[in-house]
């Protein structure tokens, strides 16, 4: 739950998260633990195309929702049951609370559903007096607890056994030990008693099913179907977007979810029910059964053009099972009541902007949630948006709007370079870092040492370095993007000694400024728009490839300008068919071979900038290029993990940054590696500033640095 | 037409690997006995098993006093010929056996025992028509479920049996479940447990029916 009035009390709260030493070892533990039993449950598959049919089956669905309800309605009402339209969360507790009244129920069970946790249900029936128990373990404990869920399938995956145990001796009245076994015996004993006293139930629905009226639950512990079966009423409550078409959809859609949520091939239990079935403690033998379906903005949703993918979500929870800052600070910080990056989303809508305002800004946007999702949403996008919507309606605050101005004219924000090189001077003691941050900076920033602005940007020495190749091969652009033009120079300039080397003609269009993908992560939208067409102008040259050293500036470039510019401007999509990561053209294009490099056979480990592996799905290259360059590569440990940098993010969010490159700098050291190498000057300057903070004993460095170290 | 070898092997794989305990029967007899056999062989009190023996409030204990002493199988749909074998082979072990009332054991009985209609190879899961509420109750409320399954039935996929479960689902009313292996959490910790509100085993028993 969000509380946080500003970023400054949002950053308290993250920081206490951080400091919970047992909930940082059990986040530790499924980050690990989770990949892993993914990838098993998949093996068998082509994981891309099940996602695909799932993308398939959900969309076909949005775009007829009042059909679906419509036939759903008519099926299951010919079918004894008696559908609802709840237009908002208010509305569908009214319907529950009036339902538990009309037939004098005094005690209701519930099964999880995520549904009824958005609409706060329970919080409504007990203003009547009702007695309501979550039946799922880890919904009983932190209902016990007056906790909201930390995690969509794992609702108590932040509590230790000792929490619970506790919490179990003030329930029984007895004391409980800590054994997780005995511990479930205790819950299964108590709660059975529960469901023998209840007159209502009450579910979520994982599906519901128009041609049949069929609704479809999956759970492991059993719990939906004895909630289903045993009270004389049940009321299942499910946004519009649970209605599919057939059974063929739902069972696509179950192939997916169970996988991509926990390993698992399938739930312990799928339950479908058509109709209201016998129950021999109803009048007349029969259940009472209400299926109620809920709006709450999901209809306006699902007509707009870029936000109707988020109503494919099915819940599975797994964007927040690889969700670096996710892994540091859990679910109540990492969403309101939906949790994870598909929660930041949702609060949003749900739950309105107060609630998200802080929350949409903790994205550190690496594309793991985007890569995992089972319905292919584009999330970080999506939450990118959210962001620039909310400051367009709050207004945006001056740093931001500052340095939307000031990217968008290129020669004052170059000038403006210059001038802070001479600035920065008395910090830096002669060496290449700020050795002393100013005090109001130093106290959250001080894990990493930051890199001090070069004497001269690269587009200074450009003109005097620029080789000459007779008969070339390609002719390349660079981009440069900012970083490695003002502060790693060095970078380019081996890239372009590699390049020339291989027979490549190398150019450097002097009006390309920077990418503007920090623009995009403060929400400025519009200044991003006039930095796009800026750039594309600037390198609009009869140029074979646009090259980039810089992971970030190559996926923003490649995927978000024609984006940003619609999908029908031809000359975006032109400019983003020439981009390529310098490992990618070094390797797919060119070719190279260990001829030409010295084989020395150090060893060396990579980390994998997000924008490179993700966002390009440039993988094998920079492994590849480190191996033909004479190096031993060892692979890390969560190589493809986000290094916690996320360009302005590690500005905002200082205490999660530090925590996500500890654990990145603990890795790269156990390979006993001597150089870590990377592709990505935004990587460079967290990872390096973190080993020389951290004395780590190797160093950090752009993979054109250590290749052109060994050209012959 | 029964399924091909890698069909039935892959439904027994994964099947196991949630911890189902699988088995093959030549008829319902010895289906009945192995089902006789491991209630006998159950501890005396099997409520020991799922949480009689933990400290609970009082509430929660007097439900666990309603549990009758003595052992219960519990096989509501079976026919007249299995249910008269079954009750034999019950009685000369001191079992009792019920077909319905499965409101009055809701503390548990010792083993459901069922037919289930379709399995699919690819999960290892049983397809269950559980309309009827005795039948849906002795497979949640039984502390171990066994269930046959005619090999004949077992099949790749779900899709391969569409026409099937969509006939099911087009009954009028239907509770259909896909079980696969016994009720798990891991909500404590992500420490896996067995047997949370549903049964603590599931034994499938492969029933040769050419």
């Amino acid at each position: 739950m969000q509380k946080a009035k500003n970023l400054s009390e949002y950053n308290d709260e993250l920081r206490e998260a951080l400091d919970n030493t047992f909930l940082r070892g059990a986040m530790d533990k499924f980050a690990t633990a989770y990949p892993v039993g993914r990838a098993n449950a998949f093996r068998e598959y082509d994981v891309e195309a099940l996602i695909q049919e799932v993308v398939k089956a959900k969309d076909a669905g949005l775009t007829r929702l009042d059909e679906l309800y419509a036939e759903f309605k008519a099926k299951a009402e010919a079918n004894g049951v008696k559908v609802h339209m709840a237009k908002d969360g208010d509305e569908a507790n009214e319907i529950v609370a009036r339902i538990a009244a009309e037939n004098k129920c005094k005690i209701i069970v519930k099964s999880k559903s995520m549904t009824a946790e958005e609409t706060l249900l329970n919080h409504r029936l007990e203003k009547d007096g009702l007695e309501v128990v979550e039946t799922d373990l880890g919904e009983w404990i932190i209902q016990l607890r007056h906790e909201g869920p930390s995690h969509m399938v794992m609702p108590a995956i932040h509590l230790s056994r000792y929490q619970v145990a506790e919490l179990f001796s003030q329930v029984t009245r007895h004391d409980q030990s800590s054994d997780i076994q005995r511990l479930v015996k205790v819950a299964r004993r108590e709660l059975r008693q529960k469901y023998a006293d209840a007159d209502m139930g009450v579910s979520g629905a994982n599906f519901a099913i128009a041609e049949t009226g069929t609704i479809g639950l999956m759970t492991n512990e059993g719990n939906a179907r004895l909630v289903t079966t045993l009270p004389r009423v049940h009321v299942a409550i499910a946004g519009i977007d649970k209605l599919c078409g057939t059974l063929d959809d739902a069972l696509k859609i179950l192939r997916v979810v169970p996988k991509n949520a926990t390993g698992q091939a399938i739930t312990s239990y799928v339950t479908w029910i058509s109709g209201a079935n016998e129950c021999q403690t109803a009048p007349g033998g029969k259940k009472e059964m209400h299926i109620i379906f809920l709006d709450n903005g999901r209809s306006e949703m699902a007509k707009d053009p870029l936000f109707a993918q988020v109503l494919r979500c099915v819940r599975c929870g797994a964007c927040a099972n690889v969700c670096p800052v996710y892994r540091m600070v859990g679910g109540h910080q990492m969403g309101h009541i939906y949790i994870g990056a598909i929660g930041l989303i949702l609060t949003y809508f749900f739950h309105g902007k107060d609630k998200a305002k802080n929350l949409v800004q903790n994205c550190i946007n690496c594309q793991a949630c985007k890569h995992i999702c089972a319905a292919g949403i584009d999330l970080p996008l999506l939450i990118k948006e959210i962001h620039a919507r909310i400051l367009d309606e709050d207004g945006h605050p001056l740093p931001s709007m500052l340095l939307g101005k000031l990217l968008k004219n290129r020669k004052l924000f170059h000038a403006f370079l210059r001038t802070a090189k001479m600035a920065q001077r008395p910090l830096t003691g002669g060496t290449q870092y700020i050795r002393h941050l100013p005090h109001i900076f130093s106290k959250d920033h001080g894990f990493k040492a930051l890199p001090a602005i070069a004497a001269k940007p690269f587009r200074d020495r450009f003109a005097a370095l620029k080789p000459t190749v007779s008969a070339p091969k390609y002719r390349i652009a660079l981009f440069s993007g900012c970083v490695q033009d003002f502060v790693y120079p060095e970078q380019l300039e081996a890239a372009v000694k590699v390049l020339a080397a291989h027979n490549v003609a190398v150019d450097f269009p002097m009006d390309q400024s920077c990418c503007g993908l920090p623009l995009q992560m403060m929400g400025e939208k519009k200044a991003g728009v006039d930095v796009a067409k800026q750039n594309i102008a600037a390198m609009s040259g009869d140029y074979d490839y646009i090259i980039t050293l810089c992971a970030s500036c190559a996926s923003h470039l490649k995927h978000n300008y024609p984006f940003l510019l619609g999908e029908n401007d031809a000359e975006a999509k032109a400019f983003a068919d020439k981009v390529m990561p310098f490992s990618a053209f070094m390797t797919d294009v060119l070719g190279v071979t260990a001829d030409g490099f010295k084989q020395t056979h150090e060893r060396a480990t990579l980390h994998a900038p997000c924008h490179l592996c993700r966002g390009m799905g440039v993988v094998e290259q920079p492994r590849q290029l480190l191996a033909l360059g004479g190096y031993d590569y060892a692979q890390a440990e969560q190589e493809q993990v986000c290094c916690g940098f996320g360009g302005t993010y590690s500005a905002k969010f200082p205490g999660i940054s530090e925590q996500i490159l500890k654990n990145k700098l603990t890795d790269a050291g156990r390979t006993g590696a001597e150089v870590l190498v990377t592709e990505c000057p935004g990587c460079i300057m967290q990872l390096r500033g973190g080993a020389e903070v951290n004395k780590s004993g190797f160093a950090v460095r752009h993979i054109a640095e250590v290749l052109a170290d060994h050209l012959k | 037409m029964g399924p091909t070898p890698e069909v039935l092997e892959k439904f027994r794989k994964k099947a196991e690997i949630v911890s189902a305990i699988v088995s093959e029967v030549d008829s319902m007899a010895q289906a009945i006995a192995y089902t006789v056999d491991l209630c006998a062989q159950k501890e005396a009190c099997q409520l020991l098993m799922s949480g009689c023996e933990e400290t609970l409030s009082d509430k929660g204990k007097d439900l666990c006093e309603l549990k009758e002493w003595g052992k219960i199988i519990a096989a509501p749909a079976l026919n007249d010929t299995d249910m008269a074998e079954l009750v034999k082979q019950a009685a000369s072990r001191d079992i009792s056996v019920i077909k319905d009332g499965m409101r009055s054991h809701l503390a548990g009985v010792d083993i459901g025992f069922t037919v289930a209609d379709y399995g699919i190879g690819e999960t290892g899961s049983l397809v269950i028509d559980s309309s009827s509420e005795e039948l849906r109750l002795s497979t949640m409320v039984s502390e171990i479920h066994v269930a046959v399954i005619p090999k004949s039935r077992i099949r790749a996929t779900a899709e391969d049996m569409y026409a099937e479960l969509k006939g099911f689902m087009s009954q009028k009313p239907n509770y259909l479940a896909f079980v696969t292996g016994a009720s798990r959490t891991a909500d404590i910790e992500r420490v896996l447990a067995l047997g949370v509100h549903g049964p603590l085993e599931l034994h499938i028993l492969i029933l040769e029916d050419k």
